[in-house]
């Protein structure tokens, strides 16, 4: 028993995703939306604190 | 729970395990059985890792973690979107590109065999030692339901876990995974509008005022748990040696059909895994003003044990108890209204005031909840006294109206159920690949009986963890539990990737005494806070305080042997 052929991609090839061209435009979009969340969060916890 | 609750509840249930079975009936080969099906989509990967880490005891636990210390609990994950960013940069491409089984086969061809040993010993070790706090979860649930003994229905709930992934395996998981996070979504939206539909005006503010709505905290203290730099930093290593090195995960995502499946999957969880939990912690906060309102507010939430000692010798004390924390929170409810009509009317002084009198009202019922705790261990010095994690699933029971109680107990069960398979079959997996197969390498060309020994190694962790959670108990609420055993076992692991991925001159023996060294530092550490608590940190500083250790201590070892050993093996790395 083998297991499953390994994966020889490059893993440059394009995300698929509209929009996107690369894997660092999805990556940067991802850090981007995650910085625009903790600052929403810390904006929130000012108003109620 | 009435008839219909039950109908929809059992309708619910085998309709999950029926449809799971269906689609896997011809699930006879290794390769299915352990990585799931090739094919597997984006979505399905997405879901799949979503739902194996967001499992029944963030449903049951988060909301009573909020409930106890407010919302800071939701910067845990600020180190997640990060470490998944890493993971599909730099993690997946390798193990996708070698094709390998387990992230520790990886170690075992970059490295040697003793580390491939080691990395799947400190995973199997860590993973079944969760998989004893996470079968609290069903247990919970059937426990409230039936009112049944904890012990009874961890017994019989650990059984099916059992039988369920020994016939099922990963794709069934898979597959039922899908299902059960559309409906879990639906049962939590339904419960969130219930609760706000029940919640006064000011349900937000008064949250606020009670400290329960602190997300972020900037103070730079080690001491304290959750802080912005101890999630950002503490959580991107706990995540990446979580989402990284973890065989549970790993083998979530390396089953898509390509390499662009298992990212898209993770850059999934990386969006909507922090809004989430922030809605589930939310949720939490608005049940604590819920029941400032609520006359009968019980003083301890896991009402089968309070029951089950409020009618022995010591009756009299815990109804004592009882009615001095009622005293309490008809008092307390006085001074928060008191301190609404003074925000109403905008003066700031009296506002002041009465926040402060509330402050100390709510203090005082604490310590009634504290009196409580202590006289259920005085009458049983084995009694479980965390009470958090039932309070999501009391205002459940006793909230939201019939069906959707059917419901949302159908789904709290079968994600309880699918997070269990998922990391039984990942424990299954690890000890026949790394452990068994490498000690009989000639029976790895069997195919049928590797299935049947992944199977036995499943069903033999699934006794261990119902053995573990009989015997052993813990101070934690599950959630904080799950997360500090693994910031101790993790860190050295994560070191070991971490050298594996970027550090190509560092060989075997190398890494290995390295991580033996920094395992030691951190249990150290841990065990060092534990008795002299003024010295304690958080627990989320393990993880980088654990992984450089590794690293370094590597490096500095393999100064000193490396011209003596043999060649590292870098071959297959990028």
């Amino acid at each position: 028993m083998k297991p499953s052929p390994p994966d020889h991609s490059t893993g440059d090839e394009s995300p698929g995703v509209p929009g996107f061209r690369t894997w660092r435009g999805v990556y940067l979009f991802v850090f981007g939306f995650f910085v625009l969340v903790v600052v929403l969060l810390a904006i929130f916890s000012r108003v109620f604190a | 729970m009435n008839p219909t609750d039950w109908v929809v509840l059992l309708g619910t249930m085998l309709g999950i395990a029926a449809y799971g079975t269906w689609r896997t009936r011809h699930t006879d080969n290794l390769n299915t059985y352990l990585k799931g099906n090739h094919n597997t989509g984006w979505v399905t990967i997405g879901l799949s890792v979503m739902a194996t880490q967001a499992s029944t005891i963030t449903y049951l636990s988060l909301p009573g973690q909020a409930y106890e210390n407010g919302i800071a609990f939701i910067q845990n994950y600020f180190g997640l979107p990060l470490a998944l960013i890493i993971v599909c940069a730099a993690f997946l491409p390798i193990y996708r590109k070698l094709g390998v089984y387990t992230a520790y086969e990886y170690l075992g061809q970059r490295f040697d065999a003793k580390t491939r040993l080691l990395g799947a010993a400190l995973f199997l070790l860590q993973r079944g030692l969760q998989a004893g706090i996470t079968i609290y979860a069903p247990a919970i649930i059937l426990s409230t339901v039936l009112g049944w003994r904890l012990d009874l229905t961890i017994i019989f709930t650990g059984l099916l876990v059992i039988v369920y992934t020994v016939t099922g395996g990963s794709a069934a998981v898979n597959l039922t995974q899908r299902w059960q996070m559309a409906v879990i979504f639906g049962g939590m939206l339904t419960a969130f509008l219930v609760l706000l539909s029940k919640l006064p005006g000011d349900a937000l503010p008064i949250a606020g005022a009670m400290g329960k709505l602190q997300a972020v905290d900037f103070t730079p203290d080690f001491k304290r748990r959750y802080t912005f730099l101890s999630g950002l930093l503490g959580g991107l290593f706990l995540s990446l040696s979580y989402f990284g090195t973890d065989q549970s995960q790993v083998q979530r995502y390396i089953g898509g059909a390509a390499l662009r499946e298992g990212r898209l999957g993770l850059m999934f969880n990386a969006l909507f895994k922090i809004p989430m939990q922030f809605c589930i912690v939310m949720l939490g906060a608005l049940l604590f003003v819920f029941y400032q309102f609520q006359p009968n507010t019980p003083v301890f939430f896991n009402r089968t044990e309070w029951q089950r000692h409020a009618q022995g010798p010591q009756a009299a004390t815990f109804r004592a108890i009882e009615e001095k924390h009622a005293t309490l929170h008809a008092d307390k409810l006085d001074k928060i209204r008191v301190w609404v009509a003074a925000r109403g009317r905008g003066e700031s002084t009296a506002e002041i005031a009465a926040r402060k009198v509330m402050l100390e009202a709510q203090k005082a019922s604490e310590a009634v909840r504290q009196q409580a705790r202590d006289a259920l261990r005085s009458a049983d010095p084995k009694a479980k006294v965390k009470d958090s994690d039932y309070v999501f699933i009391t205002f459940i029971l006793t909230q939201l109206p019939h069906g959707v109680i059917g419901l949302l107990i159908a789904v709290m069960f079968a994600s309880a159920l699918s997070s269990k398979a998922g990391e039984l079959n990942a424990l299954g997996t690890t000890s026949t690949i790394d452990l068994w197969r490498h000690f009989r390498p000639l029976a790895a060309h069997d195919e049928a009986r590797n299935v049947r020994n992944a199977k036995c190694f499943t069903a033999l962790w699934g006794f261990f963890a119902i053995g573990f959670a009989l015997f052993v108990s813990f101070a934690e609420n599950l959630i904080e539990a799950l997360n500090i055993v693994a910031s101790i076992f993790y860190p050295a692991l994560l070191g070991v990737f971490v050298v594996a991925f970027f550090l190509k001159r560092v060989g075997g023996s190398a890494v290995f005494w390295a991580a033996v060294a920094a395992q030691a530092l951190v249990l150290g550490l841990f065990f060092v806070g534990k008795a002299y608590p003024t010295h304690e940190i958080g627990y989320l500083w393990l993880n980088p305080i654990g992984c450089a250790a590794c690293v370094i201590f590597s490096l500095l070892l393999q100064a000193v042997i490396g011209t003596k050993g043999p060649r590292p093996n870098t071959e297959g790395v990028q």
